[in-house]
């Protein structure tokens, strides 16, 4: 405190007069902002942490490359026998896996990262901020929605860099950018609405690590029971028809579909029908979590 | 709607965090203008009162009206009129001190410029320009606890509900927080502190109500509070502290009580009796010739009201072990 000390006296008549001048009369109010201006402040606020801590980075981007690269080198050598269905093994098959698995490995890494979602909402409810907000003339649900559309910028920069890693690899989509760009878009839209899972997490559970644990016991099978690595027909039967009804399995499809250049009205609209249903049975729980959070 | 005279009006308020009742019927009955302060040690229920009546937490039963609306049907209407300080810093601690008060601002109402201009004005005032740029958690504590008295004040609140706003800086600090609460409650605000220090009860507020495992167990002025434990004491200080023993004798003698032999190795401390006045006591000294420095005729100390009102002495201002324990999960 020396430092602003020696400028500025704290305490005494000084201070009282400076802030007896800058008490605002209630004329002068302003009105609070609306459930969108609100929204979109907190998504500034989301963005603002991203610059003070660029670490917080470290897992949308390491990560997506980490497990891009090491799925297709170790895998796709085996796997691009099976999804080619030449059988053959090794350069060209991982060649021909990686046709496959990008957009597989694109989804799934997006929606792993939706999960810190959930932990930086609770690691923000511990804290003493979380009752400020909530005790601002502000519509309530702003601060969960803003955090999530500040998420989105994340999500942005990491499944950017899974696809750039993908192109390095020889990824090479039939849909072209446009294709590229659509599928993108439409795991945004997937990946806003599941984070509302993951913000009803973080409000029922008492710390970031259980947090952490809840969302790693739903996100596995959920990624991995899909068609993210396999094709389907490479399962007994009474697995394919659960991985086929999976909505992760739903939405690759979706992806692979547009990154080829496939515009299917029902792909896309089934992965639009599952977002809806995410959001319509876990948004307002959340609100009702929030709202009566102690 | 009529203009309530009360900024608070609370009937029988109770809140249990599993088995634990951390609020057991507690009437408030706070008048507009002026300082509140609710007194009670750690867990006494404080912070969950407060957090009830700025709309945070829903009481299990009970009616609260605060500023004249109701907390249950009306918690917008109240929220546009309050402002909550926290007991732990209610800051963004990632956030630069600019930063915070630009989104507080943005958050109610003011446009992207409006906000920065009131961060700039509200920092200035409270002394935290130089600092505008760093990161909340680079802050000292008093900064902290000033740039959260600034975000509660980007519009004028008509009551501010400060939760334990000395706990854990220094007393100087502590000080300026004093003087800056005096300056609200001059604007026009209506303030609610709650605190576990005596002293800042004593020295802030204009009515105080002790609380004490979820109950109200006092409700008056700092002087009424006094009055229930009593009479109040007579200090001496000596010239010579030689001369305490024989002063001692003297103060006995008079008074009838037993007389306290302070650190301060000139002073002593006698308890008066009821309408016993300390004039004799005094003139007995003068009398003896011993020569008296200073003395005072002081009410009891809230320390005294403390321990006569609960039966367990309250915490000192050095005593913060587990300030935290109020925070229910």
């Amino acid at each position: 405190m020396s430092q602003t000390s020696t400028t500025t006296e704290h305490g005494g008549p000084a201070e009282t007069a400076r802030i007896q001048g800058v008490l605002l009369p209630l004329e002068e109010r302003p009105t609070p902002s609306g459930p969108l201006s609100g929204s979109i402040t907190f998504g500034w606020r989301a963005l603002l942490k991203i610059k003070h801590i660029p670490m917080q980075l470290f897992d949308v981007t390491i990560f997506p490359i980490m497990m891009t690269v090491m799925f297709t080198f170790i895998f796709g050598g085996a796997m691009g026998a099976v999804v080619s269905g030449t059988g053959q093994t090794g350069g060209p098959a991982i060649s021909e896996y990686v046709q496959f698995f990008i957009p597989g490995i694109f989804v799934q890494t997006l929606i792993m990262i939706t999960m810190y979602t959930g932990v930086t909402l609770n690691k923000d409810i511990s804290k003493g901020i979380f009752d400020r907000f909530r005790s601002l003339p502000v519509w309530r649900p702003a601060q969960l929605v803003g955090a999530l559309l500040g998420d989105q910028v994340r999500y942005g920069l990491a499944g950017s860099i899974i696809l750039a890693v993908g192109f390095l690899v020889g990824f090479r989509p039939e849909g072209g950018l446009l294709g590229v760009l659509a599928g993108f878009a439409l795991l945004l839209v997937f990946s806003f609405c599941l984070s509302w899972v993951w913000t009803m997490v973080s409000l029922l559970m008492p710390s970031e690590e259980a947090v952490m644990g809840v969302s790693m016991t739903i996100i596995f099978p959920l990624t991995f029971a899909s068609n993210i690595f396999v094709p389907t027909a490479t399962m007994p039967g009474w697995l394919s028809g659960i991985v086929e009804a999976n909505p992760v399995s739903v939405l690759v499809s979706a992806v692979r579909e547009l990154m080829d250049g496939v515009y299917d009205p029902g792909s896309i609209i089934a992965v639009f029908i599952y977002s809806a249903v995410v959001v319509a049975v876990f948004a307002p729980v959340s609100m009702y979590l929030y709202n009566r959070k102690s | 709607m009529a203009e309530s005279p009360y900024a608070v009006e609370a009937h029988g308020l109770v809140k249990s965090f599993g088995n634990n009742l951390a609020v057991d019927g507690v009437d408030l009955t706070i008048p507009r203008g002026g300082i509140y302060g609710v007194l009670g040690p750690n867990g006494a229920g404080k912070t969950t009162v407060i957090r009830m009546l700025a709309t945070l937490l829903r009481p299990d039963a009970g009616q609260a009206q605060v500023l004249g609306h109701d907390i249950y049907t009306a918690p917008k209407a109240v929220r546009e009129r309050i402002a909550l300080t926290g007991q732990f810093a209610s800051l963004d601690e990632d956030l630069t001190g600019m930063e915070n008060l630009i989104l507080l601002g943005r958050l109610l109402g003011f446009s992207k410029q409006g906000a920065r201009r009131r961060g700039t004005d509200l920092l200035s005032a409270f002394g935290l320009a130089e600092a505008a740029d760093r990161q909340v958690k680079k802050y000292s504590g008093g900064m902290r606890r000033r740039l959260d008295i600034a975000g509660s004040l980007i519009i004028t609140p008509e009551m501010m509900f400060l939760d334990e706003p000395t706990t854990g800086i220094d007393p100087r600090s502590r000080n300026q927080v004093w003087d800056i609460i005096r300056t609200l409650v001059a604007g026009g605000t209506t303030i609610l502190l709650t605190t576990q220090y005596l002293e800042e009860a004593d020295q802030l507020a204009d009515r105080i109500a002790v609380i004490d495992h979820g109950r109200v167990i006092a409700e008056g002025t700092p002087g009424q509070l006094k009055a229930q434990v009593g009479a109040g004491a007579l200090k001496v200080r000596l010239a010579d502290p030689a001369q305490r023993e024989d002063a001692a004798e003297i103060l006995e003698r008079s008074l009838g009580n037993q007389v306290v032999r302070e650190k301060d190795s000139a002073a002593l401390t006698v308890r008066l009796g009821e309408g016993n006045g300390a004039t004799p006591a005094m003139s007995a000294l003068e009398d003896s010739g011993l020569e008296v420095e200073t003395f005072s005729y002081g009410q009891p100390s809230l320390d005294e009201v403390f321990l006569a009102l609960t039966g367990k002495p309250a915490q000192t201002q050095n005593d913060d072990a587990g300030a935290d324990s109020e925070k229910v999960p």
